[in-house]
């Protein structure tokens, strides 16, 4: 059961993507706790706005692009063993825009003005996909540095996962588009233009001239650092492809989590791009879903209010008819459970037909909020 | 407003498109679309009746839209305060974006209303913002489920909507939520079943094991469900004017297969049974 210590040492670079809210942000953490337990070498998680408790139990409070060492004692504390070092840093997308247009402006004035334009970080936050983007961003920029043996990135969640994948290609067909030259166009020029004059006048009189004139000055400036953005964007494309770089697609055995996973692990195939492997997070027992199982829930519920109940009542020392009752509960209510856990069955057989690796990992109680409850994920990751 | 095909699936009507299709007597569904939003806007305000010749405009303003900061927003919280404006309907329900969008699409008559200094859409933004802000019109249901991201989302969701807009939140609706399996006593029961482990393999051979543990699993994630919950009431009460007399609507876990109308009906029948009787007043109800 080493599938996971050999993705984890074949590869520079780990993304894990999903929907959200399946625990995505977690087992990325508990990624990088399996690859320091099995390797002695430096592994930073990078992570986007993790719950708070999480974000505790990693160590970070201050928020910020600058990865910040786990103190192994506090792993001594919490009984993992690592041999490796556990790096961690938090995506922060203003303050990485920000480091974008210092690195890619052409020179001070126009790095001055972008950052003072009243549309900039409006724009920033929202335009083509930018959150993913600097995701990519921000790991080429970790990878390029050469600090770690091992990148795992918790990737945005997205409404499409798509988006992830594709940002880096939106980035430079934005630079490429109809859209960018029509917003750089000099604004008297186009009124000049006699095909799009009612267009411009349209949009004239409902955005008003000023508000069009704005962004037009804020992608004139945008335009200006075309070569970086696009150079970068293409080096970001080629990352995502490369043989060092492998996904992870985290999910749950729900319907729309595993349809989404399902979606997103064909389209990594069609790309070109490395699925490394699948885990199928917060995971009913598979024999739940057994014949005997339920045989065994069936034959329950018919003897929980016999004799059963009084013996067990007797030997327990508990009022009867309290024993019945839970008895007849545990009985009847199996049959919800057994149900989920079936359908988990046939979703899981699925995936399993679409990645290399398939894991599992069980639904553990109650929430995940330390080192120990993290080093316990990986192992959890690590036996499959 | 963010279609992907679900409302349609929970209504089992095919495809959903910009026109209101009637799902049932007095029931009406339709699907947000940015230029169909721009068209009727077009043609309601600026009187451009010719669509032939709209068409390649639409398209190269979706452009613009997507650049530009509240453009695509607006068409569609815009085209909800219409629908309002006007006593379309009776109650308009909206399935609205998920909470990291929600904030942006409210208060995008702010942000437009901030940044556009002069034009038609900045002089419209006040009777949008008058119907959104007003809580006996528009009424924010936020709905969470008893897990530890949904409720820590709720909680910022609910925050934001304070800080960020004028609207109101209304409920917060917590779905699937596990029953109570067991009283304190018959807890104490399940708890030491294992003692007498031999006595119900006997009975129910040894798979009951497995029935056993399924009922203390489930118990488990009620209980953390639970947890969560009471996170988010004792967030609610000490929050001050934000949520503290929110009702919070639970919706029992169906254990029924995905989507379609009959695990819509289910949802409705719990949703009346938690729900106050008196119809409330308002006319403008969204869902995030």
């Amino acid at each position: 059961m080493a599938e996971l210590d050999n993705l984890l040492a074949s590869r520079e670079m780990v993304l894990v993507a999903g929907s959200g809210g399946v625990g995505k942000t977690t087992i990325a953490a508990a990624l990088g706790i399996a690859a320091a337990e099995r390797q002695k070498a430096r592994v930073l998680v990078m992570t986007v706005d993790p719950a708070r408790r999480l974000a505790t139990a990693l160590g970070l409070e201050e928020f910020g692009n600058a990865p910040v060492r786990i103190d192994p004692a506090e792993f001594a504390d919490a009984g993992v063993k690592v041999r490796g070092e556990v790096w961690v840093a938090m995506l922060d997308t203003k303050a990485g825009w920000d480091e974008l247009i210092m690195r890619h402006a052409p020179d001070a004035a126009t790095r001055d003005a972008v950052l003072a334009n009243p549309l900039y970080e409006n724009i920033t936050r929202r335009f083509v996909h930018s959150h993913e983007y600097l995701a990519m961003e921000q790991l080429h920029d970790l990878h390029a540095r050469g600090d770690f043996d091992l990148v795992i990135v918790d990737t945005p969640p997205s409404r499409n996962a798509l988006s992830i994948l594709d940002a880096p290609n939106r980035m430079i067909e934005f630079f490429g588009s109809r859209l960018l030259r029509w917003l750089t166009v000099p604004y008297r020029s186009r009124l000049f233009t006699v095909a799009s004059k009612p267009f411009y006048q349209v949009a004239d009189r409902v955005l008003g001239s000023r508000f069009l004139q704005d962004i037009a000055d804020f992608f004139v400036l945008f335009q200006a650092m075309e070569r970086g953005f696009v150079r970068r964007a293409k080096e970001v494309e080629a990352l995502m492809r490369d043989p060092r770089t492998a996904f992870v697609v985290v999910t749950t055995l729900e319907t729309a989590p595993s349809y989404e996973a399902r979606f997103l692990a064909r389209s990594l195939v069609e790309r070109g791009m490395a699925l490394g492997a699948i885990v199928a997070n917060r995971v009913l027992p598979a024999a739940l879903a057994s014949t005997a199982a339920s045989d065994s829930a069936a034959t329950l519920a018919e003897a929980a209010d016999g004799d059963l109940a009084t013996t067990v009542a007797g030997e327990l020392g508990v009022a009867r008819k309290t024993t019945a009752s839970v008895l007849r509960q545990i009985a009847t209510r199996f049959d919800d459970v057994a149900l989920v856990a079936a359908r988990e069955s046939d979703r899981r057989a699925e995936l399993a037909d679409l990645a290399p690796v398939l894991l599992s990992v069980p639904w553990l109680a109650g929430d995940i909020h330390d080192l120990a409850g993290l080093g316990s994920l990986a192992g959890h990751l690590r036996n499959g | 407003m963010d279609a992907k095909g679900a409302l349609a699936t929970a209504f089992d009507v095919g495809e959903l498109t910009f026109e209101p299709t009637e799902v049932a007597p007095g029931l009406s569904a339709m699907a947000m679309n940015t230029e169909d939003s721009l068209r009727e806007y077009l043609r309601l305000f600026v009187r451009i009746p010719l669509l032939g010749r709209i068409g390649p405009l639409a398209s190269t303003f979706d452009f613009v839209a997507d650049a530009a900061p509240g453009v695509k927003e607006i068409l569609g919280v815009g085209k909800l305060c219409w629908e309002v404006r006007e006593r379309h309907y009776d109650l308009i329900v909206v399935d609205a974006e998920a909470s990291g969008h929600i904030v942006s699409q409210i208060g995008a008559p702010k942000v437009i209303a901030d940044l556009v200094q002069v034009g038609l859409v900045r002089d419209q933004t006040q009777w949008m913002l008058d119907i959104l802000d007003d809580p006996q019109r528009t009424g924010v249901a936020v709905v969470t489920t008893p897990e530890e991201m949904p409720v820590t989302e709720t909680i910022g969701l609910l925050d934001r909507l304070r800080a960020e807009t004028g609207a109101h939140a209304s409920a917060v609706i917590a779905n699937r939520v596990l029953p109570a399996m067991f009283n304190r006593r018959e807890q104490a029961v399940v708890d030491r079943l294992d003692d007498v482990m031999d006595h119900l393999v006997d009975a129910a051979g040894p798979a009951v094991a497995t029935v056993v543990d399924a009922a203390r699993l489930t118990e488990e994630r009620r209980r953390t469900g639970a947890e969560h919950l009471d996170r988010l009431r004792a967030w609610m009460h000490s929050s001050g004017e934000v949520a503290d007399d929110l009702p919070i609507v639970t919706v029992p876990e169906l254990f029924s297969r995905g989507s379609g109308p009959r695990i819509v009906s289910l949802v409705a029948e719990a949703l009346t049974d938690e729900l106050d009787p008196d119809p409330m007043p308002a006319t403008g109800r969204r869902r995030g």
